[in-house]
């Protein structure tokens, strides 16, 4: 990464609205220069909309649009020096592989093109294939010629909307690797749309979750899997346990809260806003926090760690893994996952244990939101 | 485990069993009825057309088949600037068919939003009338001293006309002009029609990928958007050319002595002057002519490469 600001995006106070609906609220953002960027959400939630903008598809109904220095709010696509890996490629179909990757070159009057695109084709391992039409690639080459008419350019910004979204599964983990290998290689700066959150944390720098046409947090990926700020990224971003408790009060830098006649505590730091004593907190915890010890055990918890009491209800074993769902007094379908390391036969369903995981690991959320948003969407 | 799979097959119904067999033949029962018409229809009078045109005789003594192919070349040395004439006359048409076409289906199948169906409907709605009356409508329109003549003649566009010898002074009916205007408004819809089917299947992510590839709209248009409609441009121009070639309604109509077109000199040799032979060797020149212009034309479009 250099010093260089002039491929940062910063989007101010940038909105669109399509009638009386608004598919963006006022929205400000900087994806900063060589950085992999990801906007993450759910169909609808107004992140094409965002890249769109920035290609210039999609004049905003308000704010700027500015990279480095230049204000690009009213330039036509084909004056903007950036460029967009479509959803499904939009490979022009009568033109072949070579023809295709050219086009931004020829496009701006460069003769000769032959050396570049023979580059850009090694680089996305696709030299032999120069003289075929797009309709003879498979999807996982499409693809590739999709970046490398994109990347050819030198683009300040490449945009990828929903690049990998066509692929199956196998290829689209192959593709993200090779993505990031290309990102490394170039250094220009990616914006990436998606609503595969596996695919928006292996890949990017930084992530912002956007939900009905806003942002609802910006982060590293572990920053936001570990410290979620609204329910809404809790669960959409993995799985997450949610337990309603009553504010007791402050024992240095953590809050302890009731739930259920027992006590938790969390770091304060851990909570967006820590409420007062005697109002109400959601507390979460992640299912692979979690330790489950048998109740007959529960002598052998270290102190000093929040534990509550529950059933296995369900246990399904998955290999690496296994997933419990427990019921408990304070929550109804406590998940849990509990590696294979060494399984314990009493833990089956129907058998009383302790749930026990480190303060550390537990946040503290708003408890005016909804606990289940964003579980469909993620689902 | 794949070698067990694959060997699987052969245990499938053995060939020759009732019910498939009637099964592979449905296809060819399917085809039966259009095979019969094309036989009734087409072969039959192509091979009675055929051998009508190397026959002698008059029509008071009968004609008979003595292969006398001079006929073709008589009816050709005779014959040809009618056949000229209507190779350019179409080819004109044809071409004023795409300047027109064009833009208009491109407007339907980008541009037109919820007017689409409306703007199709006006397209098509032409042939809720008769061809002929049709034409007959544009003899009045292009009537002398009416106000489509009085307008060019004052906007000077007849001198122009005339001075390219397409007009004949103060008068645009019973001119090449008129036949020309004529053929265009009558084939206009073949040319529309096929052309709006092959815009309107091109994906308009293609034309925002061209954008951001910094092509401007119209190089946008001459790189991706026309070359994606060359099918349609081929089969509009064929759909225009061929029957425009052929036509006499319009030379008939709205022509002269001077713009008789080789359709014309057909229709008069079979129906007034009852050379039955050099009507149908001329029919049969038309055709070859045709063919053969028609595959040049496909060869050079190269369209048998598009998707």
């Amino acid at each position: 990464m250099t010093d260089d600001h002039g491929g940062d995006v910063r989007l101010t106070g940038i909105a669109k609205t399509y009638g009386s609906f608004t598919a963006v609220h006022p929205l400000d953002l900087t994806v900063p220069q060589g950085s992999f960027f990801a906007l993450l959400g759910a169909s609808g939630c107004g992140k094409t909309t965002t890249l769109r903008m920035i290609a210039g598809l999609e004049e905003p109904s308000a704010g700027t649009v500015r990279l480095g220095d230049q204000d690009v709010t009213r330039l036509p696509p084909y004056k903007r020096p950036v460029n967009t890996v479509f959803q499904s490629y939009a490979l022009f179909p009568h033109l072949d592989v070579f023809e295709n990757v050219a086009f931004g070159l020829r496009r701006r009057g460069i003769r000769s093109v032959k050396r570049q695109v023979g580059e850009m084709l090694d680089l996305v391992q696709l030299g032999e294939q120069a003289r075929k039409k797009p309709h003879r690639l498979s999807g996982g080459q499409q693809q590739r010629v999709a970046v490398a008419r994109a990347l050819i350019n030198h683009p300040k910004v490449l945009l990828l909307d929903e690049p990998l979204g066509a692929l199956d599964l196998k290829l689209r983990r192959q593709m993200q690797l090779e993505l990031k290998r290309i990102q490394t290689e170039v250094g220009i700066t990616f914006v990436h749309v998606t609503h595969d959150q596996e695919e928006a944390m292996t890949m990017a720098d930084t992530v912002a979750v956007m939900n009905a046409g806003r942002v609802e947090q910006l982060g590293t990926p572990a920053g936001l899997y570990e410290n979620p700020r609204t329910t809404f990224v809790a669960n959409f971003l993995g799985t997450s346990n949610f337990i309603e408790a009553g504010v007791d009060g402050r024992s240095g830098a953590d809050l302890v809260v009731k739930a259920g006649g027992g006590r938790l505590t969390l770091p304060a730091d851990r909570c967006g806003t820590a409420p007062a004593p005697g109002g109400t907190i959601l507390v979460g915890v992640r299912p692979e926090k979690i330790a489950l010890t048998p109740a007959a055990d529960a002598g052998a918890v270290p102190e000093g760690r929040n534990r509550i009491t529950g059933t296995i209800r369900d246990a399904s074993f998955l290999g690496v893994s296994t997933q419990y769902v427990i019921d408990s007094p304070v929550c109804r379908d406590f998940a849990v996952y509990v590696q294979n390391v060494e399984r314990d036969p009493r833990l089956v369903p129907g058998a009383e244990v302790v749930l026990h995981w480190s303060p550390a690991h537990t946040f503290g959320l708003d408890a005016a939101q909804d606990a289940e948003a964003g579980v469909e969407e993620a689902a | 485990m794949t070698a067990t799979l694959t060997e699987a097959p052969p245990t499938a119904p053995a060939a020759g069993e009732p019910p498939r067999r009637r099964g592979r033949l449905t296809p060819y029962w399917l085809l039966l009825p259009g095979i019969l018409w094309l036989i009734v229809f087409f072969a039959l009078p192509m091979i009675y057309q055929a051998s009508t045109s190397v026959q002698t005789g008059s029509l008071e003594e009968g004609y008979k088949v003595t292969w006398h192919v001079a006929t073709y070349w008589d009816a050709l040395s005779a014959y040809w600037p009618q056949f000229l004439r209507s190779v350019a006359y179409a080819a004109a048409a044809t071409v004023l068919c795409l300047l027109l076409g064009y833009p208009l289906a491109y407007l339907i199948a980008f541009r037109a939003g919820r007017w689409r169906n409306l703007i199709m409907i006006l397209v098509i709605a032409p042939f809720f009338t008769s061809f002929l009356i049709r034409t007959l409508a544009w003899k009045t329109i292009l009537a002398d001293g009416g106000p489509v003549v009085g307008a060019l003649n004052t906007l000077h566009v007849l001198d122009v006309t005339s001075w390219l010898g397409w007009t004949a002074g103060d008068r645009v009916l019973a001119t090449p002009l008129a036949v020309v205007c004529g053929l265009t408004y009558n084939f206009l819809p073949f040319m529309i029609l096929p052309l709006y089917t092959s815009l309107e299947r091109i994906d308009g992510r293609l034309h925002e990928a061209a954008g951001d590839l910094y092509a401007t709209p119209f190089t946008t248009f001459r790189k991706v958007t026309f070359p994606l409609s060359t099918p349609g441009v081929v089969s509009g121009t064929l759909l225009t050319f061929i029957p425009a070639t052929g036509d006499y309604v319009n030379a008939d109509l709205l022509g002269s002595t001077d713009t008789r077109m080789v359709g014309n000199v057909i229709q008069t040799q079979f129906l007034r002057v009852l050379d039955y032979p050099t009507a149908a060797a001329l029919s049969f020149i038309l055709m070859a002519a045709i063919l053969v212009m028609v595959t040049l034309y496909i060869r050079k479009s190269g369209t048998e490469d598009l998707v």
